[in-house]
């Protein structure tokens, strides 16, 4: 492996700031609006739903799905950018 | 035999013939295929064998009767269940894939130098593994019992033989291809009469969107349901009845279990390159998202046709008489229990336990006991109350248990749907025991022939030997399951909160420090460990075993959620611990470093 000690710290600082933003989004869906406020969210319809119910019984899986195709797709861009993928 | 039983037989019969087939393609000739399949499986392949590894008779069968059963607090299961697998993509698979081991405890053991930290791992392995297979047997029992009319037990030697076949004989690589045939089966298998549970209720074809709809009353669904509960006494379908810290920790508690839980983790060893395996988590997770996103819809259908059903459509119930078929046959198998309390001889559903004790009924004889029969022919409960009184201003008392196992197993009978779907759920619900029981027993063999033998006592075995020692444990392991679906410890719930707790509060941060922190030295993981074990399992066993209240629970946290706790501490101790200790050795930082590199997976190795 070419990967200097200074790049694959750049690569791993880049990795975690991709991981906490995708884990911010993934707790404020299910914890957030699963959970802590999903009483002030039942208050807005939602198709039917109370939004709250919604998220925690629905939505936040579907948030999830997206979650993890959008973390697979950044981490491929960013190994190609760093020459470190397979 | 009637005509649903002989289509009951060739669903099943068919299923098995299929897995049989394909074990016998894929048998494995080396460790490496029977550990990880030989680490070439496609992501797509293995997202759909995790799926099927994951979902099991508990999400088959259980959830959603629970959700059924507790409305809106279901959906701690619900998101904890699918989270994990956001966690498990983004700060374990990879990682570990790219570390190339064939075991969580290698993992575990390696990375924190210590024989006794692989140790530890390998005892976690087993409880939680074991805990959970014992339920996926009696899944496979009850299933066999009704729907094929043999004994439960016959039914649970039934299981055993097939997954002694595929599992021994084809290993990681068997049971990979067996998963990817089961997942077929068990999705289509709950989603076929979800679809049309949805159409005849709702008029919309999917269950997702069938929860949200308005009925022809122009009352939405979720609305004639919370009507319907307040007024048999039952609290509100779509108001929580936990507090929100419970919620909170429980939630979390699932969502770290799924991602420590040994068998799913080593899942992600078969992929080729560190890119599949974060690919193949979100593969495994959208397979398992069809599933998981029509269980509400399910819970909510099941419910609303089981109270029209059993109270009729003046709500003030069914003459026993009256009653479909389905109530009988589930009777017959025990999960249904009636007794006539007010003497009209017609079935109440209401608010509160309808027998003495936990509310399950005791019958007086075996089905077949034509003398344990009452006057309209149903069977007589030994444990009924002297006299029983309608609780919560409920119109009636209640008289009738419903096993909430039936929920998703009596739906397409009770929705009377064609014979051939009732044969296909049958079928779907075996290949959901059966295929996480599978990968659970290849978990069990792996830890002590590769962890234990290998490792730790003898390290100078040959592969072949080594081979031979994983196939004995799966013997042993699948013969030890085995005698817990025939004779369940009176336990299986507490148990899987118990595996749960365990991953959540061991392998999950042990592991997540061992990839994010490179300072964290075998002292600090070791002590973790310890602490987050003890300190879960004695709150789970004081709770469930020894009578602890509910006032006595520290913050009002369930003992299912109590792993989370086990889980903060264990963070605190490593962290303590290992800063007054000294830091792990150069070459161990050194693989800390590599891991994080995605370049040079190659094939999982051995040494």
């Amino acid at each position: 492996m070419s990967l200097t000690p200074e790049k694959a710290q750049a690569y791993w600082k880049e990795n975690i700031r991709i991981i906490l933003s995708y884990l911010a989004v993934w707790f404020v869906v299910s914890y957030g609006c699963g959970i802590l406020f999903i009483e002030q969210l039942n208050s807005i319809p939602f198709f039917g739903f109370e939004l709250g119910f919604w998220f925690a019984q629905q939505g936040s899986i579907f948030v999830f799905c997206g979650l993890i195709i959008a973390y697979a797709i950044s981490m491929n861009k960013l190994d190609e950018k760093y020459d470190v993928h397979e | 035999m009637g005509s649903q039983d002989i289509l009951n037989f060739v669903f099943i019969g068919a299923s098995f013939a299929l897995y049989i087939g394909i074990a016998i393609w894929a048998r494995a000739g080396s460790t490496k295929e029977f550990y990880v399949a030989g680490g070439g499986v496609h992501p797509i392949a293995n997202g759909m064998a995790t799926a099927a590894d994951w979902m099991s008779a508990a999400s088959f069968i259980s959830l959603a009767g629970i959700i059924s059963f507790i409305g809106r607090d279901g959906a701690a299961y619900l998101m904890g269940w699918t989270g994990g697998y956001v966690m498990l993509a983004m700060l374990l698979a990879p990682y570990l894939r790219k570390f190339g081991k064939f075991t969580v405890p290698d993992f575990v053991g390696d990375r924190y130098y210590s024989n006794f930290a692989r140790v530890i791992a390998v005892i976690c392995t087993i409880i939680i593994s074991f805990t959970y297979v014992a339920g996926q047997m009696r899944g496979v029992g009850i299933v066999f019992s009704r729907f094929l009319h043999v004994d439960i037990n016959t039914g649970v030697v039934l299981g055993m033989a097939i997954v002694f076949f595929y599992a021994v004989l084809g290993g990681m690589k068997g049971i990979t291809y067996t998963q990817v045939a089961q997942y077929v089966v068990l999705i289509l298998a709950f989603t076929v009469p979800a679809l049309f549970l949805s159409f005849q209720i709702t008029g919309h074809i999917l269950p997702q969107t069938g929860l949200g709809a308005t009925l022809d009353s122009g009352q939405s669904l979720l609305a004639t349901i919370d009507g319907l509960s307040t007024e048999l006494g039952f609290k509100e379908y779509t108001n929580g009845n936990k507090t929100t810290l419970d919620m909170f920790f429980l939630t979390a508690a699932l969502m770290c279990g799924t991602a420590g839980l040994p068998h799913v983790i080593v899942r992600f060893f078969t992929v080729p390159r560190v890119k599949d395996a974060r690919s193949s988590a979100g593969w495994a997770l959208m397979f398992i998202a069809i599933l998981y996103t029509a269980v509400p819809g399910v819970a909510a259908f099941g419910k609303y046709n089981l109270i029209n059903t059993v109270n009729g459509a003046d709500n003030k119930g069914t003459a026993y008489a009256a009653m479909p078929e389905w109530f009988k046959n589930w009777e017959d198998a025990g999960l249904i229990g009636w007794n006539d309390y007010n003497g009209d001889g017609k079935v109440q559903y209401a608010a509160g336990n309808a027998f003495e004790g936990k509310g399950k009924p005791a019958f007086a004889g075996s089905a077949d006991d034509e003398t344990a029969r009452g006057e309209f022919g149903q069977r007589l409960v030994s444990n009924a109350f002297a006299e029983s009184k309608p609780v919560n201003g409920a119109p009636f008392a209640n008289e009738v248990y419903v096993d909430r196992d039936i929920m998703v197993l009596a739906n397409p009978e009770i929705a009377s749907l064609p014979g051939w779907v009732v044969a296909l759920v049958a079928a779907g619900a075996v290949a959901a025991a059966l295929s996480t029981a599978a990968g659970l027993l290849l978990v069990i063999s792996t830890a002590i022939a590769h962890d234990l033998v290998k490792k730790t006592i003898n390290p100078n075995i040959t592969e072949k030997q080594e081979l031979m020692y994983a196939r004995l444990a799966a013997i042993v392991a699948i013969c030890i399951a085995g005698y817990f679906g025939i004779n369940p410890p009176g336990f299986v719930a507490i148990v899987v909160a118990l595996a749960f707790g365990l991953a959540a509060s061991s392998f999950f941060p042990a592991i997540i420090m061992g990839i994010f922190m490179k300072r964290m030295n075998k002292e600090g993981a070791v002590a973790g460990m310890i602490v987050g074990l003890t300190s879960t399992m004695a709150y789970i066993i004081y709770f469930k075993f020894m009578g602890g209240t509910k006032d006595e629970m520290f913050m009002g946290i369930s003992p299912e959620g109590f792993g989370t706790v086990g889980m903060i501490l264990n963070f605190i101790t490593a962290f303590i611990v290992s800063s007054m200790t000294p830091p792990p050795p150069a070459e161990i930082q050194a693989i800390v470093e590599d891991i994080r590199i995605p370049r040079g997976a190659g094939e999982a190795h051995a040494h």
